[in-house]
C-alpha cells in the first residue's frame, strides 16, 4: 500500500529530479570530495596518495597562506563596513519621500549588473599609471600622487573601492525595501516627543531594520571573503611565471586566488582543497560572529 | 518651511553625487574608448568623447576574436536561461502546489545548498567535468547554473502567491494532468516572475568568470569575460583598445537591464525583505 503510494507520485519526483541530480552530482558530492582531497596528495594525473593531516600541517606553517588570510580580511573590512553604512544613509534619504525615486533606484542598481571583469579593467585603467585619471585629479588638487597598484595598502584600497562601487546601490535598495515596511506613525510619534533625525535613526530605523542589516552583512561576508576576480584581473598572471601573483608584494593575493594558483596552476589538488576548506571555516566563523553581534545588540536594545 | 526645503536640497545633492559616481565609469569608458591612449594619459587629460572609436575597435578585432567570444557568451547565456527557467519553474511548481513524501526534507536540503559557498565544490566540479569529457567545451558552462537553489526558492514563493489553489483544483476537476496544470495554468500566471528570474540568470551567465576560467582549457573556445581579461594581460597599456572592448561587452547587458529595470529591482528586493 505504502509503496504504491510513493510510486503514484512519480511525476512529481521526475519534475524535481533534474535539479536534484545536478545538486547531488555536482554540488553535494563535490563538497565532500573536496574534504576527502584535503587529506590526499594528488596532481590530478597520477595516483592519489593518502597524506593524513600533512596538507593542514603545511597550511599552518605556510606564510603565503597567512598573508592571503590577512589580505582577504583587510579587503573585506575595507570593502564592507563603509559600504553598508553609506548604503543605509542613501536608503534613508531615498525613503524621505524624494521625487525621482525610480530613477535613483535604476541608477544605483546598474553597477551591480555590470560585469566584474569589466569593472576591474576600468579600475585598472584609471588607477594604474601615474598619468591615470585618479592621479591626474590628485595632481589637480595639489595632492601627492599615489602608486595605487604598487603600494600594498593602496592595492587593498583599490579592490575595496571596486567592491563598494558594485555593491553600495544594491544594498541601499535592499535597505530601502525594508525601510518602507516601517510604519510612518512611529516617526511621527517620535517627532512629537521632540526626537531629531539622528535619534530617530538610532532608535527607530536601525533596530527595526536589524534583520535586513543582518541579511546584507551575511551576503557581504560570503561574497566578500570569496573575492577572486578583482585581484585576478587587476594583476592577471599565473603563479608559475610570476612570483608576485596578486600584485606587488602579493598584497592582493586573496585566499580564493591562492587556492586557484595552488589547484590549477600548480596542480596541487590536495593543498588547494585544504585552502578552500580553511576559507569555508573562515566564512562560517565570520557569519557566526555577525549573527552573535546583531543578536546581542538586539537583546541590549530591548532592555 | 525653509529649513525643510534646505534639507531636501541637501538630500538631492547627496543622492545626485551617488548617481554621478554610479554613472561616471560608464562615461569615462566611453571617453577612453573614443580617444587615443595618449590623449587620455597626458596632463590634463581629454575629458570628452573623441572620434577614435573605430580605430580602437579595429585594433581590438585584430588582437582577439572579440565577436567569436561574444557569440559563445550569447549562446551560453541564452541556453542557460531557457534551461534554468524550465527546470526551476517546474520544480518550484511541484514544491508549491503538491504534497508528496519527502517534500519537506528535500526542500530543506535545497535551502542548505543555498547557504553553502559555491567555491567549496569547484575543484571536484572541474575533475568531474574533465572525466565527462566536458572540459574545454561550452556545454560545461551549462551544468552548474542548473543547481540554482535561489531560483527554486524564489520561484516557489512567487508561485504560492501568484497561482491560486482554486485554479489548480478547477483544472484537476476538468481532468488536466500534472503537466497540463504546469503548462496551461501555472506558466501563464507566472510570466512576470519568469521574466525576473530569466534576467537574473542571464546576467549571471553573461558575467560569470571563475568557472569558465577553470573549465575552458581550450583557448579557441572562450567567453567574452575571458577574452576581456586576456586582452588586458596581453595589451594592458593600450587602454583605449581595452576600454573599447569593455564598452562593447557591457552595452548589451546595460540595454537589457535598463529595459526591464523597474520590475526587476522590485522583485530582487522581495526575497531579502521577506526573510
Amino acid at each position: 500500500m505504502r509503496r504504491t503510494g510513493i510510486v503514484s507520485y512519480w511525476r512529481q519526483y521526475l519534475a524535481i529530479s533534474p535539479f536534484f541530480l545536478v545538486f547531488v552530482g555536482f554540488n553535494l558530492i563535490p563538497v565532500f570530495f573536496t574534504l576527502y582531497l584535503a587529506f590526499q596528495r594528488w596532481d590530478g594525473l597520477g595516483d592519489m596518495q593518502f597524506a593524513g593531516l600533512d596538507q593542514f600541517k603545511f597550511l599552518i606553517h605556510d606564510p603565503t597562506f597567512w598573508l592571503s588570510v590577512r589580505n582577504t580580511i583587510i579587503i573585506w573590512v575595507l570593502g564592507t563596513f563603509p559600504m553598508l553604512f553609506v548604503a543605509l544613509i542613501i536608503a534613508v534619504m531615498l525613503n524621505a519621500g524624494v521625487r525621482f525615486t525610480p530613477f535613483y533606484r535604476i541608477a544605483y542598481f546598474l553597477p551591480n549588473v555590470t560585469s566584474l571583469v569589466a569593472v576591474a579593467l576600468f579600475f585598472f585603467a584609471i588607477f594604474s599609471s601615474s598619468n591615470g585619471l585618479v592621479n591626474a585629479v590628485l595632481h589637480l588638487l595639489h595632492l601627492p600622487q599615489v602608486q595605487w597598484l604598487q603600494n600594498p595598502f593602496a592595492i587593498k584600497v583599490v579592490i575595496a573601492l571596486l567592491m563598494s562601487w558594485q555593491w553600495t546601490g544594491y544594498n541601499a535598495i535592499i535597505y530601502l525595501a525594508g525601510l518602507q515596511t516601517i510604519p510612518s506613525q512611529l516617526y511621527e510619534a517620535a517627532q512629537l516627543d521632540g526626537a531629531g533625525p539622528v535619534r530617530m535613526f538610532r532608535h527607530i530605523t536601525v533596530p527595526l531594520l536589524r534583520p535586513i542589516i543582518l541579511f546584507t552583512l551575511i551576503v557581504s561576508t560570503v561574497t566578500g571573503l570569496q573575492s577572486f576576480t578583482e585581484p585576478q584581473v587587476l594583476f592577471g598572471s599565473t603563479a608559475s611565471v610570476n612570483p608576485n601573483s596578486g600584485g606587488p608584494g602579493q598584497a592582493g593575493l586573496t585566499m580564493m586566488l591562492y587556492f586557484y594558483h595552488q589547484a590549477f596552476d600548480n596542480n596541487d589538488y590536495g593543498y588547494g582543497a585544504a585552502i578552500v576548506w580553511a576559507l569555508f571555516l573562515l566564512i562560517l566563523l565570520f557569519v557566526v560572529i555577525n549573527w552573535r553581534l546583531v543578536a546581542r545588540s538586539e537583546r541590549r536594545g530591548t532592555r | 518651511m525653509r529649513r525643510f526645503r534646505a534639507g531636501r536640497a541637501a538630500t538631492h545633492l547627496v543622492l545626485g553625487t551617488g548617481v554621478v559616481i554610479s554613472f561616471f565609469p560608464f562615461y569615462w569608458m566611453v571617453v577612453m574608448a573614443t580617444n587615443t591612449t595618449a590623449d587620455i594619459y597626458r596632463y590634463p587629460p581629454k575629458l570628452t568623447p573623441g572620434s577614435h572609436l573605430l580605430d580602437n575597435i579595429h585594433r581590438l578585432l585584430d588582437s582577439i576574436d572579440f565577436f567569436g567570444s561574444m557569440f559563445n557568451t550569447v549562446i551560453v547565456a541564452c541556453t542557460t536561461t531557457v534551461l534554468v527557467l524550465f527546470i526551476d519553474s517546474l520544480a518550484a511548481f511541484t514544491f508549491a502546489k503538491y504534497r508528496f513524501p519527502g517534500r519537506n526534507f528535500l526542500f530543506a536540503a535545497l535551502l542548505a545548498l543555498y547557504m553553502l559557498p559555491t567555491q567549496l565544490a569547484i575543484l571536484p566540479q572541474f575533475i568531474i567535468a574533465s572525466d565527462l569529457g566536458l572540459a574545454g567545451t561550452l556545454r560545461a558552462l551549462l551544468i552548474p547554473p542548473i543547481a540554482n537553489a535561489f531560483g527554486i526558492f524564489w520561484m516557489r514563493q512567487y508561485i504560492t502567491s501568484a497561482v491560486p489553489d482554486e485554479l489548480i483544483d478547477a483544472a484537476k476537476v476538468d481532468g488536466a494532468g500534472f503537466l497540463r496544470q504546469y503548462w496551461q495554468i501555472a506558466i501563464p500566471a507566472i510570466r512576470p516572475g519568469l521574466a525576473f528570474l530569466g534576467i537574473y540568470v542571464f546576467v549571471a551567465a553573461w558575467n560569470d568568470y571563475i568557472w569558465p576560467l577553470i573549465v575552458l582549457v581550450n583557448p579557441d573556445r572562450i567567453t567574452l569575460q575571458l577574452a576581456l581579461a586576456q586582452l588586458n594581460t596581453a595589451h594592458g597599456t593600450d587602454f583605449s583598445m581595452v576600454m573599447a572592448g569593455t564598452l562593447l561587452a557591457i552595452v548589451p547587458l546595460v540595454v537589457i537591464f535598463a529595459f526591464f529595470a523597474r520590475n526587476f529591482i522590485a522583485d530582487a528586493t522581495k526575497g531579502a525583505v521577506r526573510e
